[in-house]
């Protein structure tokens, strides 16, 4: 494979866990925007406790569960907050919380402030690879179980969730935490990808780009944040390589450009995600009985 | 026959406007009780208390003797009581079964239950029994469709479905037949008949007066938040306060 190839493949990976992250809560109705915040929150805990020259030396089996683990935790006392605002103000709720939270980092000597932070144990796809999958896997288990089935009923009514018993507030706190987990996982293996970290990685334009993965993708299924991450990272490198081979202007210059307009196409196409669950059906046929097959 | 419900004297303000105003009436276990009156009347905001929408100013409400004035909205499918709503309040993106599974939910409330992969185990016990409730209604022909796409009669007799399958002892019925033709109003009737042979009392908000004839008992009539009658069908066609109520009285001054 070559090493643009595995580069693509890296990408790509770190791309759909953390389009996981945002998922899960907004498949429970929650629009976050602050992916970048619990990004920063895993790389740099793990980055302070796996590097050896400035950190604590400890081994990445460790460190990269326990700054998963940390940024869960962060997610889990920032969502009683947080849930309280709703819609557009959830939006700017987690704006601001990875604000702050960059603000912080920052202004942290210890973690080298503006200048970033190395990362010295480097790790190939052997690490990312499974465990982009193992995400994968839970994202799609998770939707299948019963928890799964409350947070998409509270995507579509919270009140009428709660007088058929389901414990809302539970449940919303539920796959706000499991966000921050996963969002922190996602920092944490940035990491050993590229071996250096700074702050500056993961700003405003980053939790857009992520939420769109998710938006675009679609929030009804599992397969929406995959296909989301795969589409946005597929895409450009598809528009580079018509660039590359034809030398047309719109697909070198205008990259993004033509991307933008085949986002906006897609809003105007597919308002709720490409894999909407009337599609996956149509895809696989499993539910529809013949006699209910629309003939016009 | 016992009651099911009791309401002592229960009252409801919003602002100055006194919309609920001392009212008090039983529902005997396993009737089928019907809850009219004009539009503004209170039917809803009834239910809204029943179901814990709404805090009971004053007043209170038992089911099968006990007070369950106090108790939150999110028990009270615990203790039996279930509802369908005025307008269709099925989830749209989940399928006709996720919705059923909706109802099922205290009944399967454990952790364990919570993370077994329902959606990935299509054979479990809980998808099988929700088939089995929608082949009773005679609405197997949709199990995994999205209810968004369904006719407004089926997402109509699902609510019904959703309600009745957590095995209430009660089910508060907000306008079932509004916007149902005659073969959809005949079917729905069948259904509630049935549930209502094995053991559901049934409280049920309507406008159409047919229908209640067919199916209750029992009537209670409120206006503007009070309750002016009680009686069978038959008697409150012919109640003079209930005629005025609808129609308006001999001493208006409509001309």
């Amino acid at each position: 494979m070559s090493a643009y190839m595995t580069g693509i493949i890296i990408i790509l990976c770190l791309n759909i866990i953390i389009a996981y992250s945002v998922f899960l809560p907004a498949a429970a109705g929650q629009l976050n925007l602050g992916a970048a915040g619990f990004m920063i929150i895993g790389a740099y805990t793990d980055a302070y406790l796996s590097s050896a020259d400035e950190g604590l030396g400890l081994p990445i089996a460790l460190t990269i569960p326990v700054a998963a683990l940390f940024t869960g935790l962060v997610g889990f006392l920032m969502s009683f907050p947080i849930l309280r605002t709703r819609g557009v103000y959830m939006i700017l709720a987690t704006f601001a919380f990875a604000e702050i939270v960059a603000g912080i980092v920052l202004n942290m000597e210890i973690v080298g402030g503006a200048s970033g932070f190395p990362v010295t144990t480097h790790t190939e796809l052997e690490v990312l690879l499974p465990v982009t999958v193992v995400v994968v896997l839970f994202g799609f288990y998770l939707i299948s179980t019963r928890f799964g089935l409350s947070m998409r009923s509270i995507h579509d009514d919270e009140n009428v969730s709660l007088l058929f018993g389901v414990n809302t507030h539970l449940v919303k706190v539920g796959a706000f935490t499991i966000g921050a987990f996963l969002g922190g996982l996602a920092g944490a293996l940035y990491g050993h990808q590229f071996d250096y970290i700074e702050v500056q990685n993961w700003g405003i334009l980053f939790s857009i780009y992520v939420l769109l993965y998710v938006l675009i993708g679609g929030t009804q299924t599992p397969w929406g944040p995959l296909v989301g991450a795969m589409f946005f990272t597929f895409i450009p490198e598809i528009l580079r390589a018509i660039g590359d081979a034809t030398g047309i202007e719109l697909f070198t210059e205008l990259r993004f450009a033509a991307f933008g307009v085949i986002i906006v196409g897609m809003m105007v196409l597919r308002p709720e995600g490409i894999m909407t669950r009337t599609f996956l059906e149509l895809l696989f046929r499993k539910s529809i009985p013949k006699s209910n097959i629309k003939l016009s | 026959m016992s009651n099911v419900l009791n309401l002592t004297s229960v009252e409801k303000s919003f602002g100055g406007l006194k919309v609920i105003d001392n009212v008090s009436f039983n529902v005997k276990k396993g009737s089928r009780t019907a809850l009219i009156g004009p539009n503004g009347a209170g039917k809803t905001t009834i239910f809204n208390l029943l179901s814990g929408i709404y805090e009971v100013d004053s007043g209170n409400i038992s089911l099968d003797n006990n007070d369950i004035t106090q108790i939150p909205a999110r028990k009270r499918i615990n203790i039996g009581m279930s509802r369908s709503f005025q307008n269709i309040r099925l989830m749209p993106h989940l399928s006709t079964i996720e919705n059923v599974m909706l109802g099922q939910h205290h009944l399967a409330n454990s952790a364990r239950e919570n993370f077994f992969p329902l959606g990935l185990i299509k054979t479990n016990k809980w998808a099988k029994l929700a088939e089995q409730s929608l082949i009773e209604a005679g609405l197997d022909t949709y199990p995994g469709q999205v209810v968004s796409e369904l006719p407004y009669g089926v997402q109509k007799r699902i609510e019904v479905v959703r309600a009745l399958v957590s095995n209430p002892k009660l089910l508060l019925l907000d306008e079932p037949a509004a916007g149902l033709n005659s073969t959809e109003t005949k079917e729905l009737q069948i259904l509630l008949e049935k549930a209502s042979s094995s053991g559901t009392t049934l409280l049920v908000v309507e406008h159409d007066m047919n229908f209640v004839r067919n199916l209750c008992q029992h009537v209670v009539v409120l206006n503007f938040g009070r309750k002016i009658f009680e009686g069978t069908p038959d008697e409150v066609s012919r109640d003079p306060q209930v005629l005025e109520a609808y129609l308006g009285g001999n001493d208006n001054n409509a001309s």
